[in-house]
């Protein structure tokens, strides 16, 4: 066996400009009316409903229609303050379009994410504030957190007159739309132009690389604000519990992943000719596909369940397939080892039981990979909360908060991943932080009571 | 299939599809070709004194437009021909003998006075036209100068102006209304008084298309100015279609041949017009939006259309549904429709629901046992159809009549029986029935 085959540069500069463009190209004006007239205005929209953060999805759509698309965008983003990224990187066809009455006849729905796109890019292209800051009430919330929900808690909390301090352990804010999603779902910087112009409100105030449980701690944070909101996400990341994990070329798909979007020339980053990925929600989806666009020879995703079962939605496992990714169900890594540099892992095949249980089959079939990604899931670094903060109320290993995103704790608020029954989207943990804001300005107010 | 052979005022064409005078009939090498499309007939663009007037050279047409740009309507601020009459006249006379079998009436347009109809009909005439059009309903520009919709507007001139025309020419003379009245009978009577073969209408109608949103001047203009334009297209058929009922229903003016014109665009168009008393009907806007190919479509649906309705000729269709326009006093108050929904077809947008709820009578539910569901509700339902107009699927709402039972609205019993307004108690003309 000869040494793993791992290099940068497998595509031309050229190649791999064009394999991470756009995924989905803006609609021009004339497909945007087009696509706004199929919108039938339905009353009590059911895409409406669908909508994580309840955009009023016909109104923003007849505003398409008529020409007025600033007063679109701000339809979208009073609802949700990232409806920029969301219309990148919503799983549409699982939400709005899923409820798209036009499903019924046509089977092809309205096309609700690039409108969205439509009605919100010029926003943040030009800049333009479309929310102002409400009288300053003198009351200070710290934010842990950058993400999404950390962003979104902000921003509303601003808009309600609150101080904002967002403490992010990463360098940029963001959190997983600057660091967690495909380069080719957000280009041109769009993540961080979406940052500044949430922080372009004012009131907010940002301190990057400070991590709570080593800069900053939970105790101090109660004590010193009028209220937190955690919303630091996954910090952790799941291991495959076998033996040669640490190897060097056994990775993080996450880290990878990261990694990519943060490169100034994606050419340069190594990559394997032979690349197998564990797991099946869209981090795998994600890694397996920028690994095939960096010019892996053979990428190959190995799921322990089947298609049905993957957190991947049905345009991803598409997308993936369409990119020469190849998706094979029913096998979990039950061995890896590492010789001259190769990895070699060892799969076991399963099958459901009668009662729908996962079972070992004992069937046996083995991989080679230049480079094996691990995506079987993150988890919450409780550790960070330190000392008492560890009582929170946690079910599953997260944060359990209650319909207003309250935690169990005093002056304590949380959303985002952090939270038990959080489906891991953009849109719902900026939800989260709409929420929690709202709940924490009536909490201030004196108008609800501090146990939420 | 049924044969469309055309016989209007016995002017002999192989289908009743004329193209309106207007810019697509300006000039032979267009009418060349539309007669090469398969257009049975052209009123040429209308003909005035020399020396000829002179049209603008900004902008003459403004769209309005659906959001796929697809014309709704349209309008046009252009005159008569700004050519030399005897250019025209050359030609028409040249096109005659290129296309025998195909009609060219000559639009006209003149002064009210006698000598100078006494000196231009038989000039046109000689060409070998087939008949004349009097442009009595051009409603912008000639119309200041007390010509086009001038006339159109005043019985006494349209009459006069006809009596002139038919002094002269031997050939047939349809009058050409302007829609810009309040009521056509009293133009088409006139027109019959002076001794019209034929009525044609509608012309076009008075409009301004909209506003330029940047300058916040009216819009299209002609450099910094605008003038209020014809209004045609799709969006005018319904106001053709009453004006050409009306006088096919009245007694006095149901004898008079109709040429039928006004948003004509596919083959069912001109079902309209010629079952509600056309005998043939005229194009533009249609030809001007997508150009003389659609001939292809109105000539083969019609045909179809015929074949299906067990009809051999046109002439078997020309106002067939006359008989059913009345006035509203005699609509039969004791019949009762209630909507329907199809709920194997609803797509459950709710339009129907919110536009019941919002505008008229709270018959249609939104939930049904916590479900989003809509149903009619019979108690409230007045039958006005609103929902039915508003669904996006086609069929999916239907109004089904009772004819027996209690109207769960009112509480009373269905009846049998025919009963208007002329006869209802609430009325205080009534007549005992």
């Amino acid at each position: 066996m000869s040494a793993p085959d791992i290099k940068m540069g497998r595509l031309s500069a050229d190649e791999i400009a064009e394999k991470f463009g756009d995924l989905h190209p803006p609609l021009s004006r004339p497909e945007a009316l087009i696509e706004a007239d199929r919108c039938y205005f339905c009353f009590d929209a059911p895409c409406t409903t669908a909508c994580p953060t309840g955009i009023d999805i016909p109104s923003f759509i007849q505003k398409i229609r008529s020409d007025n698309v600033q007063g679109s965008a701000e339809t979208i983003l009073k609802e949700n303050i990232m409806g920029g990224m969301c219309a990148r990187v919503c799983p549409t066809e699982v939400l709005c379009e899923e409820a798209c009455v036009r499903n019924t006849h046509e089977e092809k729905p309205v096309n609700i994410g690039l409108l969205q796109r439509y009605a919100t890019d010029p926003t943040f292209q030009s800049g333009a504030q479309l929310f102002e800051r409400g009288p300053e009430t003198g009351k200070k919330v710290a934010i842990v957190g950058g993400g999404p929900a950390g962003l979104s808690c902000a921003h509303r909390l601003a808009m309600l007159g609150h101080d904002a301090v967002i403490y992010s352990r990463d360098d940029k804010l963001g959190g997983l739309n600057e660091y967690g999603i495909a380069a080719y779902k957000t280009v041109d910087e769009f993540a961080q132009r979406e940052v500044d112009w949430i922080l372009n409100i004012g009131g907010i105030d940002v301190r990057t690389n400070i991590a709570l449980g080593d800069d900053i701690h939970l105790a101090d944070l109660q004590r010193d604000y009028d209220a937190v909101f955690l919303a630091f996400g996954l910090g952790g990341v799941n291991s495959l519990g076998l033996e040669n994990e640490d190897a060097d070329n056994v990775l993080n798909a996450v880290d990878f992943i990261a990694d990519l979007r943060q490169a100034e020339d994606k050419g340069k980053l190594p990559i394997g000719r032979r690349v197998i990925v564990i797991g099946g929600g869209m981090t795998a989806i994600d890694v397996a596909v920028q690994s095939k666009r960096l010019g892996s020879e053979q990428v190959d995703i190995v799921y322990r369940r089947g298609a049905d079962q993957m957190g991947a939605s049905q345009f991803e496992q598409e997308l993936a397939q369409t990119n020469d990714v190849s998706i094979r169900h029913w096998s979990t890594p039950i061995g890896l080892s590492v010789a001259n540099g190769l990895a070699q892992v060892k799969f076991e095949r399963t099958r459901l039981d009668a009662t729908g249980k996962l079972q070992m089959t004992g069937e046996i079939w083995t991989a080679e990979a230049d480079i094996v990604f691990k995506a079987v899931g993150q988890t919450i670094d409780l550790e960070s909360l330190g000392g008492d903060a560890q009582s929170i109320e946690q079910r599953g290993g997260k944060l359990v908060v209650n319909e207003a995103r309250k935690t169990s704790l005093d002056k304590i608020w949380a959303g985002g991943d952090c939270i038990f029954g959080h489906d891991d989207l953009t849109v719902s943990a900026v939800q989260d932080g709409k929420l929690a804001a709202l709940s924490i300005d009536r909490h201030l107010r004196g108008e609800e009571a501090n146990n939420g | 299939m049924a044969d469309l052979k055309s016989n209007f005022l016995g002017i002999e064409t192989p289908n009743p599809f004329w193209l309106a005078s207007a810019p697509p009939t300006d000039k032979a090498y267009n009418i060349n070709r539309a007669f090469e499309a398969g257009w049975g007939g052209a009123v040429w663009k209308t003909l005035g004194e020399d020396p000829p007037i002179v049209n603008v050279n900004g902008p003459r047409y403004g769209a309005m437009h659906s959001n796929e740009r697809r014309v709704i309507g349209f309008n046009n601020i252009e005159l008569i021909t700004d050519r030399p009459l005897q250019t025209n006249l050359d030609e028409i006379r040249q096109m005659k003998r290129d296309w025998p079998d195909r009609a060219i009436i000559a639009s006209v347009m003149l002064p009210m006075n006698e000598e100078t109809w006494a000196k231009y009909v038989p000039m046109i005439e000689d060409t070998g036209a087939d008949g004349f059009e009097l442009n009595f309903g051009c409603p912008h520009g000639m119309s200041e100068r007390g010509m086009g919709a001038a006339v159109g507007q005043v019985p006494e001139y349209i009459q006069m102006a006809t009596e002139w025309c038919k002094k002269f020419a031997t050939t047939p003379v349809i009058v050409k209304l302007t829609p810009n009245v309040t009521n056509i009978l009293p133009p088409a009577k006139a027109a019959m008084e002076g001794g019209a073969d034929a009525v044609s209408l509608i012309n076009t109608i008075n409009s301004i298309m909209r506003v330029n949103y940047d300058t916040l001047t009216m819009f299209p203009t002609t450099d910094d100015m605008g003038s209020h334009g014809g209004y045609c297209g799709q969006a005018v058929k319904p106001i053709a279609l009453h004006m050409v009922a009306e006088i096919a229903r009245t007694a006095e003016t149901a004898k008079i041949p109709i040429s039928g014109i006004g948003g004509i665009q596919d083959w069912r168009d001109a079902v309209d017009f010629l079952a509600l008393g056309a005998s043939n009907v005229q194009v533009c806007t249609a030809a001007m939006v997508y150009g003389f190919g659609i001939i292809d479509d109105l000539t083969d649906g019609l045909a179809r259309f015929l074949d299906d309705k067990g009809m051999t000729g046109v002439s078997n269709l020309v106002g067939r549904a006359v008989p059913s326009v009345t006035d509203w006093q005699y609509l039969n108050l004791n019949h009762i429709e209630k909507a329907v929904i199809d709920q194997d077809l609803c797509i459950q947008c709710g339009r129907c629901h919110i536009v019941c709820e919002d505008t008229s009578h709270q018959a249609i539910t939104h939930k049904v046992n916590g479900e989003r569901r809509f149903e009619v509700i019979d108690d409230e339902c007045v039958g006005c159809n609103l929902c039915v107009s508003v669904c996006p699927v086609d069929g999916c709402i239907s109004m089904q009549a009772m004819t027996t039972g209690t109207d769960p609205r009112t509480g009373q019993a269905i009846k049998s029986g025919k009963a208007d307004w002329t006869t209802h108690p609430n009325n205080p003309m009534r007549k005992e029935a």
